[in-house]
């Protein structure tokens, strides 16, 4: 089933962004991958953890970001080609290795760092830009603009990491990395190397200045060959009235522009694959062309502020432009760019107006059309655990009225957040931050804080960050609860195995971290429940919070509805029995479709009464222990 | 074959959960099979958490294009739920499109709330029909239902945008990327889904 491990070049596929980027690392002969899953970066070693057994690779998912990059940087050092790769936020966790990693540099073997953004944090908690690593960290970056180009840059990337002995950066950003698209496949190289470190070999940061200075050598040598890379290229006249410079994502819809306004004849496109450090030569020679520079690009104006403190130096020898871009307002510096907001930047800059279509169709087809769709919001899926937990929570503050409130954290529950659960997380930021700012709280009684605290976060964060935190509330003698929400996957980002699950990335057993036993040794009385059953979990929680002083910890452990749905039938058969179903008169607020929100429940406006979606319901039966007139009837399946 | 129109725009669109992604993966592939440039943009982050998502294919003979659709340039609209092909029409709509609708509602949790309505069929049907060039309405998930289970109505809708034929792809290369995409146990209930939404489009 897999094109990844295809051997045959020339081959034309239609690849992901992130298999590209994959494939690229099989092409330069890759044997070591890992990475902590995070959209939307997932699928690179999640494709290469398919074929690992097939090609003879290593492939992990590591507990964090962080320890990711460093095993993969010991098989560099034993002269193994390695890659690692990691969404935005988790070049922040990585970040202090790699600070250091850049002084220390790499082994013989190549080591890339594929950082995959998401800009309008489409499946993130932020967007930010993570080109800057490569700044401060003083280390090359390249930024594939097509698919093509994901799976050959990546291939480069251990090439020049080899050429410089430093970590490469390869960025991606959502609509690379997620989006699909044409792929001429390359070789598969059979050739492996055997690991070994040199002895000899020292890989420390110390004498810090003096390696800093190193590495500005070395970047002045990766400036020189960036001056002729395949991956920079210009189409437009040679005396463009208008110099698009663009990277990423941005090339396709600047291309999109320039086509759509018929402006081939006037506009020119410079393509910049090699990011940092910025090709200088061969930007001078683009821009003592134009007089007008639009800068098209995701997220911060990276290229755009680079560009114009080069361009600082060389006016007015080279020339003076007006700069249109991020800080003009022509392209917003925030969220994702899309053609639409290109074809009008160009149409403003360049006094060409554009309507995208009839206008009275357009109009009319707003008007129509916004009457009648109803918004969507996102929920936890039919049966999901995290919703029947949620809603024990809530019943369980509400019982203590005291005015406990829930810190969040990273994951499918952090919808907790909105009505999906019942509005209970009052607090979210990065991994594990959820709990660290419970042991805050828990500290705050000596200035009058009387609030319980309950700190939620899945089974995978757990591992991923929130350890040091629990460790931290412990030694500190915090008071609060944490609730582990245990769905046995790393659910939001594709099911990943993780240390809990008792299976390594490419399918083998694995032995279970135990988060009962390791909490239990650091001294914490922990309970365990199933959501599912809302009495028994509401009771604990509300015996939880009772018991002043200390970190208490509930596993709220329940796997996930959709793996579980891929593995077992539905335990029950559930249907609403219309006789016993008062509606509206019934009190109850409509408790099961108004309240408690399960997408498999719907309410019959005919009839007036609630009944299940058979398409939607997954039958895990839990409704049926909320009606207060019992008339949802759950059957063994 | 050839391109009524390069770019040619499809937007397969519907609530997470649905099966969208496979369904324009099988499309794209059958495509680049023949040698078209294929760029598929999908919704990621919504997909499994029931909300709308929209998978855009650009497909040229003669490049690769971006994986986003301009405003007002899709030329077809495949939709598993039908309020999603409103939401789409509406913004990606022009006077020439052409839509595939499922007619099996998925209620959004503002509409079982009660904060919001759910449009009528007969409302829905008359507003496309109104929006669009040529429109096909399809019971898609009760072929699936029928079937057994609701997971086939992403095959039978991709089986009615074979047969509308408004793409230059005949229902052997489907066929093909059908057999090649499944793990052979599950090919021939595909096929016979494909099949089935085939039959309610083709010659119509």
């Amino acid at each position: 089933m897999s094109v990844i491990k295809k051997n045959a070049p020339g081959s034309n596929e239609l690849l992901m962004g992130n298999e590209a980027i994959a494939r690229g690392a099989l092409e330069a002969g890759v044997q070591f991958a890992a990475a902590y899953p995070g959209n939307p970066s997932s699928e690179i070693i999640g494709t290469l953890s398919q074929v690992a057994d097939d090609l003879g690779i290593y492939v992990e998912w590591s507990v964090n970001e962080k320890v990711a990059l460093e095993a993969a940087a010991s098989a560099s050092f034993s002269g193994l080609r390695a890659i690692s790769a990691m969404k935005q936020n988790g070049v922040n966790v990585a970040s202090d290795f790699i600070l250091n990693l850049n002084l220390s540099g790499v082994g013989k073997g190549g080591l890339v760092l594929v950082a995959a953004d998401d800009p309008a944090a489409l499946s993130s908690t932020n967007e930010e830009d993570s080109r800057f690593i490569a700044k401060i960290g003083d280390l090359p970056l390249l930024e594939p603009a097509t698919f093509q180009e994901a799976k050959d840059m990546t291939k480069y990337a251990f090439e020049l990491s080899e050429a410089i002995n430093s970590l490469v950066v390869v960025r991606s950003v959502s609509r690379i990395s997620h989006a699909r698209g044409n792929v001429i496949l390359g070789e598969l190289p059979q050739e492996k190397k055997i690991a070994r470190y040199d002895t000899s070999q020292i890989f420390i940061p110390v004498a810090a200045p003096l390696r800093h200075l190193a590495l500005h050598m070395k970047l002045n040598k990766v400036r020189e060959m960036y001056e002729s890379s395949p991956f920079n290229w210009y189409v437009g006249p040679e005396k463009p009235e208008l110099l698009m410079i663009t990277s990423g994502s941005g090339w396709f819809y600047s291309l999109e522009a320039v086509r759509t306004l018929k402006l081939k004849e006037h506009v020119g496109i410079l393509k910049i694959g090699t990011t940092w450090p910025l090709p200088s030569k061969l930007l001078a020679k683009h821009m003592a062309n134009a007089k007008r520079l639009l800068f098209v690009e995701e997220v911060d104006p990276f290229l755009e502020n680079n560009v114009k403190e080069l361009a600082a130096e060389w006016s007015p020898e080279v020339g003076s432009w007006s700069f249109y871009g991020k800080s003009s307002g022509h392209v917003h510096p925030f969220g994702e760019i899309n053609p639409d907001l290109i074809i009008n930047a160009v149409s403003k800059v360049m006094d060409k107006p554009y309507a995208p279509r009839e206008a009275g169709y357009g109009q009319k087809a707003l008007e129509m059309t916004k009457a009648l769709v109803p918004n969507r919001d996102l929920s936890f899926c039919a049966g999901c655990p995290h919703r029947a937990t949620f809603w024990a929570i809530k019943a369980a503050l509400k019982l203590d009225g005291r005015g406990g409130f829930v810190t969040g954290d990273i994951g499918c529950y952090s919808l907790g957040l909105g009505p999906a659960g019942f509005f209970q997380l009052k607090t979210m930021h990065a991994m594990g931050s959820g709990t660290g700012l419970a042991t805050g709280f828990g500290q705050l009684h000596k200035f009058g804080f009387d609030q319980p605290v309950l700190a939620v976060c899945g089974d995978s964060t757990f591992f991923h960050a929130a350890i040091p935190a629990l460790i931290n509330g412990v030694y500190n003698k915090s008071n609060f609860v944490m609730v582990v929400l245990d769905n046995s996957a790393t659910a939001m980002t594709g099911f990943q195995p993780h240390a809990g699950t008792g299976e390594t990335a490419t399918g083998s057993p694995a032995p279970v971290v135990d988060i009962e036993k390791l909490c239990a040794a650091l001294g914490i009385r922990v309970e365990t429940c199933d959501p599912f059953d809302l009495q028994d979990t509401t009771e604990k929680i509300l015996d939880l919070i009772n018991e002043e002083g200390g970190v208490r910890v509930l596993i709220s452990r329940r796997k996930c509805a959709l793996v579980k749905a891929k593995e077992e039938k539905a335990q029950y058969k559930v249907h609403i029995d219309p006789e016993k179903c008062l509606g509206e008169s019934c009190g109850c607020a409509r408790l099961c479709t108004r309240i408690f929100k399960c997408p498999g429940l719907i309410w019959n406006k005919e009839q007036g009464k609630s009944q299940t979606d058979e398409a939607i319901c997954t039958g895990c039966g839990v409704c049926a222990d909320i009606c207060p007139q019992s008339a949802i009837i759950r059957e063994e399946n | 074959m050839n391109l009524a129109k390069d770019p040619l725009n499809l937007i397969i669109t519907g609530v997470g959960g649905q099966g969208n992604v496979l369904a324009s993966q099988l499309v794209g592939r059958a495509l680049v099979r023949e040698n078209f440039y294929v760029t598929i943009g999908e919704t990621y982050g919504a997909s499994q958490r029931g909300g709308a998502v929209m998978s855009h294919l650009r497909i040229s003979k003669e490049s690769q294009h971006s994986p986003l659709i301009p405003e007002g340039q899709a030329d077809i609209v495949v939709a598993l739920e039908p309020v999603e092909a409103l939401r789409v029409i509406g913004q990606y709509g022009n006077p020439s499109v052409a839509a595939v609708v499922n007619s099996r509602p998925i209620y959004p949790t503002a509409v079982t709330v009660g904060e919001a309505e759910y449009p009528s069929w007969e409302k829905i049907k008359q507003t496309i029909y109104e929006l669009t060039r040529k429109a096909w309405f399809i019971d898609a998930t009760e072929i699936a239902l029928s079937f057994g289970s609701p997971i086939f109505t992403n095959i039978i809708m991709v089986g009615a945008l074979a047969g509308t034929n408004l793409l230059p792809l005949n229902r052997k290369k489907f066929e093909e990327t059908i057999k090649e995409s499944f793990p052979s146990t599950h090919v021939a209930d595909n096929l016979n889904a494909f099949e089935r939404g085939l039959e309610m489009t083709q010659g119509c």
